[in-house]
């Protein structure tokens, strides 16, 4: 394991699944509150046209060029989208498709163009349509590097700003705030996201990096900062996960892998995630059920205690099942088990009977509000 | 006959607009619902359909293939409403989650068992609708290209979908609740769609890949929706859209020696690109120029109402002149200019040396404008 990790080459991929989590986290938190999941997908399928033009420039692959390419590429995209959503009767879905495949087509015959001119240096382009976590270089960390310090600056910087328009837009329009102006910068930073992970996991599967950190957290916690630590946390252990067994197992590509990753752990947040996961739900839901049972059940024994004017009234089962129309015997065990009702036999009768115990007693003259019964 | 089917150029042509008119037919219905996104997620997890298929019966192809690419997409649409019903999660973002573990399973399936075979990552994605000839099955002593076939049978299979439920389509597109209140169950139809749309995304996978396929979904019948508020122009304007993209496209590939369905798929663009911008009542330029109109109007009746308030005062020698368009409406020489030029014409008003005049009917539109009500009453 050791071994591993001091290869030169899985350091590399290491600190790329670092920042690509930290960034596409952070980014992706205010992505998917503001219901743009979406546009994460189209500004990165959006980018590999930018990649081939950066590529076209530079005439060999320099990353610096690429990536701007691929920066000024997604920003275009996310402009067509806004324009189109805005001059035109098309909705924002259509919008979205359309930016995309238009796009990635344009991205498709330039690198074919490319391919075509047996360019030497095009080596390794397409392997910024799946990512190939391998083919990082040290320098092309630092403008990673770079990038994800910019925005996580930009973040911090403008951080009520960002929370304001993407909870309350109109409120914050109504404050004086560049609301426009803000919203178009957290959109472009988005692309910024997807330039960071192009190398990582690629044009196509980029979406899901945005998404699936940030919906994870989102399970976990109402509030927006911890929110957007939690998704960077997630990003970074998809992405080291991923790349870790991508690099120990070769052959399997390392932006799939960092994908099922991120996946699991947004299956796992649903699920097991204490507030709002769907098993902690469903188990209060089951106890509130039968919570409101036995308070029922008690309530009845109560009262026939009181009707009899005999706290020890022994109240006959059937009697307690065919009032509730229901058989109650596990909600009596389960009073029994808390001390709140005993079973006792009245001779000469063989059925079973069940009577107040002093602390059941005190608990069904306690108003409802009060009993701490009800969670 | 034969010499149709065995030339690669007509081969090509023909498959680019059979999966044209094949997704244009499903995509217009996509695009009035608003979930035009539902393709993307769709065709990109045709590319686990695809590899599972394969794996039990070694088929890449056929009718197998589609049968498994119904279930896929089905797969996709029902997980991706279970996730949205769960209520924690939203419907984009869900769409957004259910299809790239879908696409990476199928990717490193394909990474660890099929290595060798035909389908690799990059058909997965592009196609290669150059070879769309290589493979043919013999039909009534023709040699018919595969990809033509399965295109051609889902083409007329949508298009015989789209004709029958023609009126439930049009009724639960435009108001699911009329159409549920009806009995015309529109979920089972929206199933029916996207089992359809599977179908076609795989049968149209050899020639255009996964993504390509999302453009021919989604571009025309956006072009299309630019130029016509009528349903079945529609579709037949998105047809049309993208034969002229698939035979547009295959031209400018050659000429730039370039993919060929990626050309296609830009084309369509292009042509989307030439109705936004020239659409007769949605375009952008009849959207301006209406809105010029529009502008020149209001200018004539502000100066009909303006002179219309001073006629008969003491100032109107002052008012009434087109000076006073400069300085008391705060008009630029040209709009004063541009304006009277436009109310003479109409006849609003005339000019006798500097005074300016009210004709009747200049006086009606003032009248109108200030006086609304008095138009109910009949003319004296």
């Amino acid at each position: 394991m050791l071994d591993i990790l001091s290869d030169f080459t899985l350091q590399n991929v290491m600190i790329g699944a670092t920042l690509l989590g930290i960034i596409s986290g952070v980014l992706g938190t205010f992505a998917v509150l503001r219901k743009q999941s979406l546009l994460g997908d189209t500004l990165s399928h959006a980018a590999l046209p930018g990649i081939c033009i950066g590529f076209l420039v530079a005439g060999t692959r320099s990353l610096p060029f690429i990536l701007t390419g691929a920066l000024l590429a997604g920003a275009a995209a996310a402009l067509v989208v806004v324009f189109l959503t805005r001059t035109t009767r098309l909705k924002t879905d259509a919008s979205l498709g359309i930016a995309l495949s238009v796009f990635f087509a344009l991205g498709i015959v330039l690198l074919t163009m490319i391919q075509n001119q047996g360019n030497a240096a095009q080596g390794g382009l397409d392997s910024f349509l799946f990512g190939q976590a391998a083919a990082i270089l040290r320098s092309d960390l630092y403008v990673m590097g770079a990038i994800t310090l910019t925005a996580v600056a930009l973040v911090t910087g403008l951080w009520k700003e960002f929370k304001l328009i993407s909870f309350d837009p109109s409120y914050a329009r109504t404050l004086g705030l560049p609301v426009l102006a803000l919203e178009v910068l957290l959109t472009t930073m988005i692309a910024l996201a997807v330039v960071v992970g192009l190398q990582m996991v690629g044009v196509i599967l980029m979406a899901a990096m945005i998404i699936a950190p940030a919906v994870a957290a989102r399970q976990w916690t109402n509030k927006l900062g911890v929110m957007a630590a939690l998704s960077a946390l997630f990003g970074v252990v998809s992405g080291l996960v991923g790349s870790v067994i991508s690099a120990s197992a070769t052959g399997l590509s390392t932006g799939p892998l960092i994908v099922l990753a991120a996946s699991v752990i947004v299956v796992t947040s649903l699920v097991f995630a204490p507030e709002t996961g769907l098993l902690p739900t469903a188990l209060r839901v089951r106890r509130d059920k039968f919570s409101l049972k036995s308070r029922l059940v008690l309530g009845t024994i109560y009262r026939l205690a009181a009707e009899h004017g005999d706290p020890a009234y022994p109240a006959e089962q059937a009697m307690i099942d065919a009032f509730h129309r229901t058989d109650t015997s596990a909600v009596l065990s389960r009073l029994e088990q808390r001390g709140l009702v005993r079973s006792t036999a009245h001779h000469p009768e063989p059925t079973p009977h069940w009577v107040l115990t002093p602390k059941g007693l005190e608990q069904a003259q306690t108003p409802l509000d009060q009993s701490g019964e009800t969670q | 006959m034969n010499a149709f089917f065995n030339s690669p150029d007509a081969m090509i042509m023909l498959t680019g607009s059979l999966v044209g008119i094949a997704a244009t037919l499903l995509g217009t219905f996509l695009i009035l619902r608003g979930s035009a996104m539902l393709s993307d997620a769709i065709s990109h997890s045709m590319v686990f359909g695809i590899i599972i298929v394969w794996m039990i019966t070694g088929q890449t192809s056929g009718p197998i293939q589609i049968l498994g690419a119904v279930l896929t997409g089905l797969l996709t649409v029902s997980l991706t409403q279970l996730l949205t019903q769960t209520k924690r999660v939203k419907t984009d973002a869900a769409i957004g989650l259910v299809f790239p573990v879908l696409f990476s399973i199928g990717v490193l399936l394909i990474n660890l068992y099929a290595r060798d075979v035909h389908i690799d990552a990059h058909t997965v994605l592009l196609g290669e609708i150059g070879f769309v000839w290589l493979d043919a099955y013999e039909i009534g002593g023709v040699l018919v290209p595969e990809a033509v076939v399965w295109m051609g049978l889902m083409t007329l299979i949508n298009l015989g979908f789209v004709t029958l439920f023609y009126k439930e389509l049009k009724l639960a597109t435009f108001d699911v609740a009329l159409a549920k209140a009806l009995g015309f169950a529109p979920a089972i139809l929206t199933y029916g769609l996207m089992a359809l749309l599977s179908g076609t995304a795989v049968a149209a996978f050899d020639a255009v890949g996964a993504i390509l396929f999302i453009a021919f979904v989604i571009v025309p019948p956006s072009a299309a929706y630019l130029l016509t508020d009528r349903l079945w122009i529609m579709l037949v304007a998105g047809s049309a859209i993208s034969i002229a993209s698939a035979i547009s496209g295959y031209g400018f590939a050659l000429l730039f020696n370039v993919s060929i369905g990626g050309m296609m798929a830009l084309m369509s663009g292009v042509f989307f690109l030439g109705c936004f911008a020239f659409g007769p009542r949605y375009g952008l330029i009849a959207q301006t120029l209406r809105a010029q109109a529009r502008h020149s109007e209001n200018a004539s009746r502000t100066l009909a109402v303006h002179l219309f308030n001073h006629e008969g005062q003491t100032n109107a020698d002052e008012e009434n002149v087109a000076a006073a368009l400069r300085e008391h409406l705060h008009w630029t020489p040209a709009k004063a200019q541009r304006t009277l030029v436009k109310s003479l014409d109409d006849g609003l008003i005339t000019r006798s040396g500097r005074r300016l005049a009210l004709t009747p009917k200049g006086r009606a539109t003032a009248r109108e404008i200030l006086e609304p009500w008095a138009q109910k009453e009949p003319a004296p």
